[in-house]
């Protein structure tokens, strides 16, 4: 037997309550764990880079742009590259199945968010090539089972083909693999030229522009060049980092961060309350146990230990049990709003959070009856006067 | 080595209750050779307990001297008293103190996870504390699962598995049958006998003392008899 042993032992002397206990613990670090991953995952696809500078539409972002804002951008000192989308609308043979679709100049497109994805060589030399060819993230390829070569019918729920279609038939060129686990890998890329020849209507208008400068140093000033450049013509640009306009984007969803702050703050209040009064009341039950332990020669920082030892393993065993389902949860989350958000998952930060919760909630609840513990006279443990 | 295990010279121990100072001890004198086994009877209120706890460094006298085997007990620190307990003393309770959710086995071997012993070691040592109080087969059995004779002598051999010096018995047969008390009492005479464990046993129960070398009596405080008795 060992000091972990009978700490085991006293923890799973009442099962009932430690199983509540334990279940109060899991269902808080669920939460957490999950709405950390939301948290996270907006903030990520509100991030990317902060070095990418995005220029859309003055009026808002759903506000189309001409294509010759291109070149003109391009001409700046210190941009290093370019790239145009247009939002698609896409979906795959049902509108609920959405899929994050862009018209992009493929060489421009690979070019600008080549830290975010790995194209491989041979899908990227056919991405160039074949104008019917798109590129694919894994999530969406893997949700639909797409492979290098397969046919899709590509379906818009915002824009049609001139002949009425709002089919376009795509092939998959390449299937890309994000670099960052956070990263949204539910999308596809169609090429930007098959879409404008082939649409209904808004020929030559582009959704927005990404582009990356030579240095940092020049993107404050392009910022302002570029607002300039275009001020007072039909089409008035806004430009900012990409990090800053998708954190207004997800901004308008709400504060999440505090939310989450709200949600698992009060949630781990009350666990706090509920394992802590039950942890107080565990060791008051144990008082003449805890006085023959000390009689036998048990010191008291020894019994401190085990006490604060049986309120870390709780934490610990609720924690991770509740990390494990939040991991699963955001596994099946991804599929079901990947659209919505991308780069669902349960990342190396969180677990660190996650832990260090643990810690803190096994360290708050244990340590009062610990204390207590530890300085309860024999005598009086023993009710003897 | 002195034949004197324990010396107590004027102890004295009181405590505040409210405003009111209760004195249990005003100037208490004892010595208890080694290899003795003494009861100390005594009505209730007399003292008994606190006396034991005394030994047992359980509790400190306001004043006065506590020996043992020469040395100073009751300037020790906690830690100190909590060390010397675990290497010379060995308890034993009315209501055996067992821990209900470790079996015979695990509650015999509580005071060697103080040792410095392999997993062996103390499972040898274990087996033969269980051997002394005859209860081997029942190893396995949680207290719940032994009658009260039964926990007593595991508790008896939890006291022993250390191999202290002294064992202090707090009514040992107070929960008891007689026919179960004087198996027990049988036992710790034999621990007396055989082994040379010097016994400080309180107990209401004439009888039970019998069983010891000597008894005091003890009243207001105070011993206010000393009888020797043949072994």
């Amino acid at each position: 037997m060992s000091d972990f042993k009978l700490v085991w032992k006293n923890l799973m002397r009442r099962k009932l309550r430690t199983f509540l206990m334990l279940f109060a613990i899991l269902i808080a670090f669920m939460i957490f764990g999950v709405l950390a991953a939301l948290e996270q995952a907006f903030d990520s696809n509100a991030s990317s880079s902060g070095d990418r500078l995005m220029i859309v539409n003055k009026i808002n972002f759903t506000q189309p742009l001409p294509i010759s804002y291109v070149q003109r951008v391009r001409a700046l000192e210190g941009v290093k590259q370019v790239a145009h989308m247009n939002w698609f609308g896409g979906y795959y043979q049902e509108p609920r199945n959405q899929i994050t679709t862009f018209a992009v100049d493929p060489g421009s497109y690979i070019d600008v968010y080549q830290s975010e994805f790995e194209v491989p060589d041979a899908g990227r030399r056919v991405f160039l090539s074949e104008k019917t060819s798109v590129i694919v993230g894994k999530t969406a390829a893997d949700k639909w089972g797409w492979k290098v070569g397969d046919h899709i019918p590509l379906n818009s729920n915002i824009f049609s083909q001139k002949n009425g279609a709002r089919v376009w038939d795509v092939t998959v060129a390449a299937i890309v693999t994000p670099k960052k686990e956070t990263a949204d890998a539910n999308f596809i890329a169609l090429r930007y030229d098959y879409f404008d020849e082939t649409r209904s209507f808004g020929k030559d208008q582009i959704g927005w522009m990404a582009l990356t400068t030579t240095s940092a140093a020049y993107n404050d000033r392009l910022v302002k060049q570029i607002d300039e450049m275009f001020a007072n013509s039909p089409y008035e640009t806004s430009t900012d980092t990409e990090k800053a306009f998708s954190k207004a984007f997800v901004a308008q969803l709400g504060n999440i961060a505090l939310m989450v702050g709200l949600v698992v703050g009060a949630a781990f209040i009350t666990i706090l309350m509920i394992v802590g009064n039950t942890m107080a009341m565990a060791v008051r039950e144990r008082t003449r146990e805890i006085g023959v332990l000390k009689t036998l020669g048990f010191p008291g920082p020894r019994i401190l230990k085990m006490v604060l030892g049986e309120s870390l393993l709780l934490a610990v065993l609720g924690g991770v049990t509740g990390m494990l389902i939040a991991a699963a949860a955001t596994t099946a989350l991804r599929g079901a709003v990947g659209n919505f958000v991308g780069g669902l998952a349960i990342t190396p930060v969180i677990m660190v959070m996650g832990a260090v919760m643990m810690l803190l909630l096994g360290l708050i609840t244990g340590l009062m009856p610990a204390m207590s513990a530890m300085r309860l006279p024999i005598v009086q443990a023993l009710g003897r006067s | 080595m002195s034949d004197t295990l324990i010396r107590l010279a004027g102890v004295e121990k009181s405590f505040v209750k409210g405003k009111e100072k209760i004195s249990i001890f005003e100037h208490l004198d004892m010595t208890i050779p080694r290899g003795d086994f003494v009861a100390i009877m005594g009505p209730s209120g007399s003292g008994k307990t606190t006396l034991l706890n005394l030994l047992g460094g359980i509790d400190s006298p306001t004043a006065g001297e506590i020996q043992f085997a020469g040395e100073r007990i009751d300037s020790h620190s906690e830690r100190q008293l909590s060390k010397w307990r675990s290497d010379h003393v060995g308890f034993i309770f009315q209501f055996y103190n067992l821990m209900p959710m470790l079996n015979a086995a695990q509650n015999v071997e509580l005071p060697l996870l103080l040792k410095p012993l392999s997993a062996s070691q103390r499972k040898n040592n274990v087996a033969a504390a269980l051997e002394v109080v005859s209860l081997s087969d029942r190893a396995k059995h949680f207290p719940r699962e032994m009658s009260g004779g039964q926990q007593q002598r595991v508790a008896i051999a939890r006291a022993i598995v250390s191999d202290p010096q002294m064992l202090l018995c707090d009514e040992p047969t107070g929960d008891l049958d007689r026919t179960v008390a004087d198996e027990i009492l049988g036992v710790l005479q034999l621990l007396n006998r055989e082994l040379g464990k010097t016994i400080v046993m309180v107990t209401h129960d004439p009888a039970a003392a019998r069983y010891a070398k000597r008894t005091l009596h003890l009243d207001k405080g105070k011993f206010v008899e000393r009888e020797e008795l043949a072994a």
